[in-house]
């Protein structure tokens, strides 16, 4: 199609409002994060590190960063290796309930977080395992290793399906398959993974909030802090959860674009 | 090497395919079937016993606020739905037909960043950015306008619903429609057919699964959310979400708040079914 000039500015102009949009929130956030105003708006204060230093010397902050940082890493490495798993045998075999079985992974992210909140919150208690950091884990593990799984079983689709017969006909054990053409394969989209599901769990706070007991992670404590009022320590944390959730989903999307790069 | 086709093949097998399933068991199907069953149980003295019961079921399907709040998150994620499609077509349209790939890789990188992280943040930098003496209502102010309320309306918590559901429709959309074999609108164009009929004729139907597939998430999204009718929205108007909440936390009523989310997984489960049944029909007469 060839609209002409004027409604291709128009167009171009609407998508770049669009962007504008949804950036505008973070931008916002990450400025005011450095104005010394108590109630952020424009015209600006002047600049400050007030918040910063607020929030570094909070020992609440420090103990919320650590529990999230604690969460997330053990998550990436949970969920990517279930995902793994799943995506290997979805690409590998055929099996009787195979539809009912990649469901079973696939279905916790499209069910609204305060419900699976409940859910895990009420089966914790049962099974005596609530209000732990571990309780978090597997929570967050259910809910994001769809992520991982879909990342790295669109890598396992890029590969040769003759690879790995060639490699059982050159006397490669199937585990030795495993080890050596598999995995070396995969490589790019399992750390692409793990940075996916690491960001996905450093930003989940529904869940956290109802499993997480005592043991809040940073967006449970910004959940905590903003009910009912603005205080502009927020944006201080705020961005400071911005620039790691989103540093990681970039390298998760480097990761996976370097598949086409990397072929074998 | 001796071929042991019996054993290590099913152990191997099983490595693989086993962990998923004890682990979704346990920490999944688990969770779900107990939030079902303990919708049956009751609650004496702040306690939860194990019954089998309908007390809960009756309790909050006889309440009015129940049968109102319901409505009103149906209502609010419909609205919701339809101001995310038709807001990201245009953009979504540019990005697939008029913009160059580079272009449009950029566009989804940089929209796959927002989609992942950070919502809760977000939501609460357009709390600030929107309230009476925020960023909005100083530039309008220049102007000679408002200031305008936008915090506890209905446009406060549309806000929040674009903010998490915008990002994914324009990526879906604009996927669907990058998709679309390039003669067939060639094809329209040269049979004569307006651009306003491309679009509706040609450009629709063709990727009509997607756009389906792209409304349903931004339904299920907005109906689960309590984050943007909470913060922004003020609660005025009590969605699901915050029911659940309000009865989990302070009420101390799991098994009701279980009602509540039983009945929003099943409207859920019907609205995708009929959507993705609509999404996957034949053509008539194609």
């Amino acid at each position: 199609m060839k609209p002409n000039r004027t409604l291709n500015i128009i167009l171009t102009t609407y998508v770049i409002l669009i962007f504008v949009f949804i950036f505008s929130p973070i931008i916002f956030s990450m400025i005011f994060s450095f104005n010394s105003q108590r109630f952020p708006t424009i015209p600006l204060g002047h600049f400050s590190t007030e918040w910063y230093q607020k929030i570094l010397a909070d020992p609440d902050v420090w103990d919320a960063a650590r529990n999230s940082l604690i969460v997330s890493s053990c998550t990436a490495v949970i969920a990517t290796l279930l995902g793994f798993c799943t995506a290997y045998s979805d690409y590998r075999y055929n099996f009787r309930f195979k539809g009912p079985y990649l469901a079973l992974i696939l279905l916790p992210p499209t069910i609204p977080l305060i419900i699976m909140a409940l859910a895990m919150l009420a089966w914790f208690s049962k099974i005596g395992m609530s209000g732990q950091i571990y309780s978090i884990v597997i929570a967050h593990s259910v809910l994001t290793a769809p992520f991982a799984m879909a990342v790295i079983r669109l890598r396992l689709s890029q590969m040769d399906p003759d690879l790995e017969a060639a490699a059982w006909n050159l006397g490669g054990s199937e585990w030795a398959t495993m080890r050596h053409v598999i995995i070396p394969f995969c490589k790019p989209a399992i750390f692409s993974g793990l940075f996916l599901t690491a960001a996905v769990s450093f930003d989940e706070f529904a869940v956290s909030w109802f499993v997480s007991g005592l043991n809040k992670t940073l967006p449970v404590l910004i959940l905590e802090i903003v009910q009912g009022n603005i205080d502009p320590q927020v944006n201080a944390i705020g961005t400071f959860v911005f620039l790691i959730s989103m540093t990681l989903v970039v390298l998760a999307q480097i990761f996976f674009a370097s598949r086409q790069m990397k072929s074998f | 090497m001796p071929i042991n086709n019996g054993q290590s093949i099913k152990l191997y097998a099983l490595t693989w395919r086993l962990p998923i399933i004890i682990w979704q068991f346990f920490f999944f199907v688990g969770p779900v079937l107990f939030m079902v069953s303990m919708s049956f149980f009751l609650v004496k003295n702040y306690r939860m016993t194990e019954a089998f019961e309908f007390i809960n079921w009756y309790k909050m399907l006889s309440r009015g606020y129940f049968w109102d709040s319901y409505k009103y998150t149906i209502f609010i994620s419909m609205v919701s739905t339809v101001c995310a499609m038709s807001l990201a077509f245009p953009a979504a349209f540019t990005l697939a037909f008029t913009a160059s790939e580079t272009t449009r890789r950029w566009a989804i990188f940089l929209l796959i960043i927002p989609f992942f992280t950070s919502y809760l943040v977000r939501t609460f930098s357009w709390f600030v950015i929107l309230s009476e003496s925020g960023v909005v209502n100083a530039v309008l102010g220049y102007i000679g306008l408002g200031p305008y309320t936008m915090l506890n309306t209905h446009f406060g918590t549309l806000v929040g619903y674009m903010t998490l559901t915008l990002p994914l429709v324009v990526i879906l959309q604009t996927v669907t429609m990058s998709n679309i074999d390039k003669t067939l609108i060639e094809a329209a164009r040269n049979l004569g057919c307006k651009p306003f009929a491309t679009i509706w004729q040609v450009i629709i139907p063709l990727s009509k699964t997607g756009l389906i597939i792209a409304a349903i998430f931004c339904f299920i999204l907005s109906f689960g959310d309590f984050v943007a009718p909470f913060y922004l929205g003020g609660s005025q108007e009590t969605t699901l979400p915050i029911l659940i909440l309000d009865t989990t936390k302070s009420g101390q009523q799991w098994p009701r708040a279980a009602v509540v989310a039983i009945m929003m997984m099943a409207t859920l489960f019907a609205i995708a079914f009929t959507g993705i049944a609509l999404a996957y029909r034949k053509r008539k007469g194609a």
